[in-house]
């Protein structure tokens, strides 16, 4: 059994939020570049060249990349061997809002968390975080960060296909969801999907493909095709940078899978804008 | 075409902008995002006046992060428009002059354009690092209590926008 202290947790957090809305990962940041290089409509490009313009001005005056600096989604992997030390005060969710109020009040981050969906207090600290927590072998925790802005949050969904639907059906849903985006994503997207296991399931994989680094594909030899076919066909729809024309709708798809029962094919599709902020850090 | 133009723009100046046309704006624009617009749209219901003249003004639909020392605003880039539609229609007839934002709008916002002859500009989604440039003084003037959707008025110099849809109501975005 291995102790860590729950303070651990909530500097790891504050950290992980002010950077991670600052500086875009390597992998985004070069995906955009790519992108730029590779797009062959004049405007897109010059839409892209500003995109990159931005997220240096971020870094280097540490303006956050984004005004909506989202709502911290964090995905909390346990060691089955941690105990963690709370002090007889916090609790481990506790110290993980914690971590995210100082992130998000010292580091100038925008609050956009309101209290109740229908009564829309904000809570003026971006707290309460959506915690995700997994039990895995080991003695490590891992933190992920993907702080989600909701632009393009607003334009994912979840299809509760048939099995007679197939593949063919997956990739109509994912075409179409991106469709139904266009320019209120913030193109270009990465697309997060989930196919299979239940309606929450497939969301929650949707959204844990987000966090898959940028040109990585799926192990599962038919879903990576999938990944690429479906990049192709979303580029090809010709929606472009910021929805104004382009070759460049997406810049990734991420795909995850599950089993699933034998009546069903969920889809969940989780689309991001191209400020896709996913950050890890190990204790 | 790449223009630039001093911000409220003049009828005629709004009339001979065409979708696609770059335009770097100076001068003063107002924010206001959702709930400011549901507070404006009660108000208007009510019978009461607006806590700023809106007659000829443009709204910039952002909810900027917090200004660090020494600077006028923190990231400060457009927030996806459709959520507005609701109560656009009403502010165009009420006279607003036009309006900034990202992403496309309903048919009622559009035919409210086109008969009130007024324009909608998107500024490039995602880059609030970069717009932040382009906002030289912020200020709360009313809402203070929503904190970032507070209406803020603004004073912006060559702020770059993309005319999407133009007075005769039509859209660029396919």
């Amino acid at each position: 059994m291995r102790d860590i202290n729950v303070s651990k947790v909530t500097e790891t957090v504050k950290e992980m939020c002010i950077e991670i809305n600052h500086v875009l990962s390597p992998d985004m940041a070069a995906a955009l570049d790519k992108a730029a290089t590779n797009e062959k409509s004049e405007l897109g490009k010059q839409v892209l060249g500003q995109l990159e313009e931005n997220i240096k001005i971020a870094k280097a005056d540490m303006i956050p990349i984004c005004q909506d600096t989202g709502m911290a989604v964090i995905f909390v992997e346990v060691g089955q061997d941690v105990h963690f030390n709370c002090d007889g005060a916090a609790s481990l969710e506790d110290a993980i809002n914690e971590g995210v109020r100082q992130g998000y009040v010292e580091g100038y981050l925008r609050k956009s968390v309101v209290d109740d969906p229908i009564i829309r207090n904000n809570t003026k600290d971006n707290t309460p975080a959506v915690i995700h927590y997994s039990i895995v072998p080991g003695d490590k925790v891992k933190l992920t960060l993907a702080p989600k802005g909701f632009g393009s949050e607003n334009m994912s969904r979840v299809f509760m296909l048939k099995p007679a639907d197939g593949i063919e059906g997956v990739k109509n849903a994912i075409l179409t969801a991106v469709k139904d985006a266009g320019p209120n994503a913030c193109p270009p997207m990465v697309v997060g999907v989930g196919i299979g296991g239940t309606f929450e399931k497939c969301a929650l994989m949707a959204k844990h493909a987000l966090t898959r680094e940028v040109g990585k594909h799926s192990d599962i030899p038919y879903v990576k095709e999938l990944e690429e076919e479906m990049l192709d066909k979303i580029n090809a729809l010709g929606i472009g940078p910021a929805g104004l024309g382009g070759s460049t709708t997406a810049l990734a798809v991420n795909v995850e899978t599950y089993p699933t029962h034998i009546a069903g094919l969920p889809v969940g599709i989780n689309i991001c804008c191209h400020v896709n902020r996913h950050i890890s850090r190990e204790l | 075409m790449t223009k630039s133009l001093n911000v409220p723009l003049t009828q005629q100046e709004k009339e001979e902008l065409k979708n696609g046309d770059f335009v770097y704006l100076t001068g003063t624009i107002y924010t206001a995002r959702d709930a400011a617009h549901k507070r404006m749209f009660e108000c208007i219901e009510r019978g009461e006046e607006l806590p700023i003249d809106i007659k000829g003004q443009f709204i910039y639909y952002m909810g900027p992060s917090p200004a660090r020392e020494g600077r006028p605003i923190g990231s400060a880039g457009p927030t996806t428009s459709g959520r507005m539609d609701k109560y656009t229609p009403k502010l165009l007839e009420l006279g607003l002059g036009g309006m900034i934002g990202k992403g496309k709008r309903t048919p009622e916002v559009l035919n409210a354009i086109k008969e009130n002859k007024s324009i909608y500009f998107a500024a490039i989604g995602g880059a609030g690092a970069l717009l932040s440039k382009a906002i030289i003084k912020s200020e709360v003037v009313a809402y203070d209590d929503l904190g970032t959707e507070a209406i803020r008025k603004l004073e912006v110099k060559d702020f770059p926008v993309i005319v999407v849809a133009d007075s005769t109501g039509t859209m660029l975005y396919k």
